[in-house]
């Protein structure tokens, strides 16, 4: 079923990290051995606090340069340039202090979009989210689903081949969960690879075509989501979701 | 939003426009007269001023300090002309090359001001001298400009006279304020004090509360106002022929005779005297 | 006493009746500390604003002289000034001492930093918020500084007005290097230190009320402005 749903996305190329190797005041945070993220649908990263999840993400994204190791997409090392082909939509969204439709102006205005052009994106976005009647009003007075709806809208404006989300919904209701996973897994069939870290088991299930699973920095496990869930293969995982499953 | 941002530079702009038009609005012939606070409070300059003007076009700008302060940013050539009362210093600075030439312009009088109850009894007295000692005598309370002025020096010329140094008695008895006239004359009132006062400020002050002169017509407390062209060869951007011209209108009869017409509640303040 | 109630009610009609006189003075001090915050914006929003996102060596020194500055004394600055200006100092041959230019030099001289350091506190704080989004969104560091400051407007806005109050309110610096000259250099502060002098209290206390007036004017115009222009914003601020 999974498979079908994403039908063009087996065509893009692997992202592939080797070595990743990150320390602050010489602890070690992250350490990475290998990890090829190929698959054709949205990949997961689960998770206890403090496992790296976050950090991976913003070196995958180019935020934080990590001390050693490569990080290759199509074989060619991760630049500017592919960063521009990417976004991340954070944990807390950072909103401009702007009306709502500004925020999306933003990104689009960089584009070097036209006026008429920029309007009718704007337009099409709102309603994507469900913003449509909150153009004109300040992002900064939306709740907390609106605000990140928003937050995932001005990261999909900039047209993204990746898009990056870190806890998205770690703070928000399940009916506002439940929309921006929709919102993400139509992103996800028009083609935006997926990554996305959360903590939330269920979410990674509802969501995830293959699972990461990070402890103390390290990838304990990477498999397609049905393997992970129904055979893990390494104790950690199997601990994870034992424990999870108690709490 | 975007109306906002227009009105808030319109705003601006406008306000830049008259800025402009206050620098440019300096460009008529002026020259700056140095002088004392006593001239100013009084509203003598005020009111003879526009007379100079209308005679000869020249705008008088007149900074007034103490004569101490006067004379020093008279040094710097930070005037044309200075305008204050003190005789020996003014000699000096003519002395020194500052000035030119130093002409008599015109007098007032020192009084000596002090609470309606007069505890040290000098009340109706015309020797100052002998009233400063009792006033030292009685520990009663005197508040000194203490700012190096005309009056200052005048004041301490005074108590030496009478063979008392208030430096021992300064923050007890005798109290520097180190300020202009008026706010020395508002402290006295504030205190209950004794201050010698030149009389044109103490006509024109308007927060007599309760104070009343004491002592008058002494001729030791005659306050001579003199004149000096700041030396051009000191500082060649003065104003030479402009300042030349304020005081030989100042010394000549149009000038004097403003002078003494110039009355605060019926009084003649300033007494021509002009050579 | 029943003469300083009498006195406040006259000084209260001249200012009602619009005297000229009074009313030159009034739009004196607004031109002079008007110009002097426009002109201390120009240079204290971008050195702020560098300061806030920038990073290098001694940064943390050149931030507390700067906040320190921001009390400087105004006598202390007319001093200075005055010894600038003055025609035995460096700048002499301007012939400023004694004009209204003199004023806002001096002014300038103490509102820049209190701009600046606030602007520098404002986009510090913005920008910890706004930095990795922005990054994300592949603004380089120095063009993040225009959205930093835009988005930050309001809190601008109110050092601005900071600046304002401290520009008109001053009397000290402007006395020493303006002279107090009727009809040239004499604004609010100046004519209340001087009608103070002449023992006119209550003069004196009608002009400090039209300055409180025009503080509180200024400030509530400036609101309103930020009001409309984003409710939320504000409310969120």
């Amino acid at each position: 079923m999974r498979e079908t749903a994403f039908p063009e996305a087996t065509q893009r190329a692997a992202i592939e990290v080797a070595g990743l190797h990150v320390a602050i005041d010489g602890q070690p945070l992250l350490d990475v051995r290998e990890l090829v993220l190929d698959g054709p649908g949205p990949t997961l990263i689960l998770g206890p606090n403090g496992a790296g999840k976050s950090l991976l993400l913003r070196c995958l994204h180019g935020l934080i340069a990590p001390d050693r190791g490569t990080i290759r997409q199509g074989g060619v090392a991760m630049g500017a340039a592919h960063r521009s082909c990417q976004a991340m939509v954070f944990q807390r969204p950072v909103l401009l202090r702007r009306p709502v439709a500004a925020n999306l102006d933003f990104v689009l205005r960089r584009q070097g979009l036209g006026r008429a052009e920029r309007r009718q994106r704007i337009a099409e976005l709102l309603a994507e989210g469900g913003l449509a009647g909150k153009a004109r009003q300040s992002a900064r007075s939306l709740s907390g689903g609106e605000a990140q709806r928003l937050a995932i809208l001005r990261a999909l404006a900039t047209g993204p081949e990746i898009l990056f989300l870190d806890e998205p919904t770690s703070a928000l209701d399940p009916a506002a969960t439940q929309a921006i996973e929709a919102m993400i897994r139509r992103a996800a069939r028009r083609g935006t690879r997926i990554v996305m870290v959360t903590h939330d088991i269920g979410q990674a299930r509802r969501l995830g075509h293959d699972i990461v699973l990070m402890q103390g920095g390290c990838v304990a496990e990477h498999a397609p989501a049905h393997v992970f869930f129904e055979a893990p293969r390494s104790e950690a995982a199997k601990r994870f979701l034992a424990g999870a499953l108690v709490i | 939003m975007i109306g906002n941002v227009m009105r808030a530079g319109m705003f601006a702009l406008a306000l830049g426009g008259l800025g402009i038009g206050a620098a440019q609005a300096a460009d008529d012939p002026y020259i700056v007269v140095q002088s004392t606070t006593s001239t100013q409070n009084s509203g003598l300059l005020d009111a003879i001023l526009p007379e100079f003007k209308a005679r000869t076009g020249i705008e008088v700008r007149v900074v007034a300090v103490g004569t101490g302060q006067a004379i020093k940013n008279a040094k710097n050539g930070d005037g044309d002309v200075l305008l204050v009362h003190a005789k020996p210093a003014e000699e000096k600075f003519v002395a020194e090359g500052w000035g030119v030439q130093r002409f008599d312009v015109m007098y007032n009088d020192f009084i000596l001001v002090g609470p309606e109850t007069d505890p040290a009894g000098v009340g109706g007295g015309a020797d100052i001298v002998a009233a400063l000692a009792a006033v030292a005598q009685a520990q009663a309370p005197f508040v000194s400009r203490g700012d190096d002025s005309g009056t200052h020096k005048a004041e301490l010329r005074h108590w030496k006279a009478a063979g008392i140094d208030v430096s021992a008695a300064s923050g007890e008895w005798y109290r520097e304020t180190g300020s202009g006239m008026g706010a020395t004359l508002n402290a006295a009132a504030g205190m209950g004090a004794y201050a010698l006062t030149d009389r044109a400020t103490w006509i024109s002050f308007g927060n007599k509360d309760g104070m009343k002169v004491l002592v008058e017509g002494d001729p030791r407390l005659f306050n001579q106002y003199g004149v000096i062209l700041v030396n051009p060869e000191k500082h060649a951007h003065v104003k030479a022929k402009e300042g030349q011209a304020f005081i030989d209108w100042l010394t000549g009869p149009e000038g004097q005779a403003a002078i003494a017409g110039f009355k605060l509640e019926g009084q003649q303040l300033f007494f021509p005297n002009a050579k | 006493m029943q003469d300083f109630a009498q006195e406040f009610k006259s000084a209260a009609a001249l200012i009602l009746a619009g005297d000229p006189e009074l009313w030159a003075i009034v739009l004196l001090s607004l031109k002079v500390s008007l110009l002097a915050v426009l002109i201390a914006a120009l240079i204290g929003m971008p050195l702020g604003a560098a300061l806030g996102v920038g990073r290098f060596p001694g940064r943390r020194a050149v931030v507390i002289v700067l906040n320190a500055l921001m009390g400087l004394p105004p006598v202390v600055v007319g001093l200075l000034v005055y010894l600038m200006l003055s025609r035995s100092g460096p700048l002499g041959v301007l012939n400023l001492l004694y004009t209204p230019s003199a004023m806002i030099v001096a002014q300038v001289v103490l509102v820049t930093p209190i701009v600046a350091a606030l602007t520098r506190q404002t986009v510090e704080t913005l920008d910890a918020e706004y930095s990795e989004q922005l990054r994300s969104l592949g603004v380089s560091r120095l063009a993040s500084v225009p959205t930093l400051l835009w988005d930050s407007r309001l809190a601008l806005l109110t050092a601005l007005l900071a600046g304002f109050g401290r520009a008109i309110a001053e009397v000290g610096a402007v006395i020493m290097v303006g002279g107090n000259i009727n009809h040239v250099t004499r604004v609010m502060t100046t004519t209340i230190a001087l009608e103070t002098s002449k023992g006119n209290l209550a003069l004196a206390l009608a002009l400090g009320t039209i300055l409180i007036g025009i503080a509180v004017t200024v400030t509530g115009a400036v609101s309103l402005l930020g009001l409309n222009d984003d409710r939320g914003a504000l409310k969120h601020a």
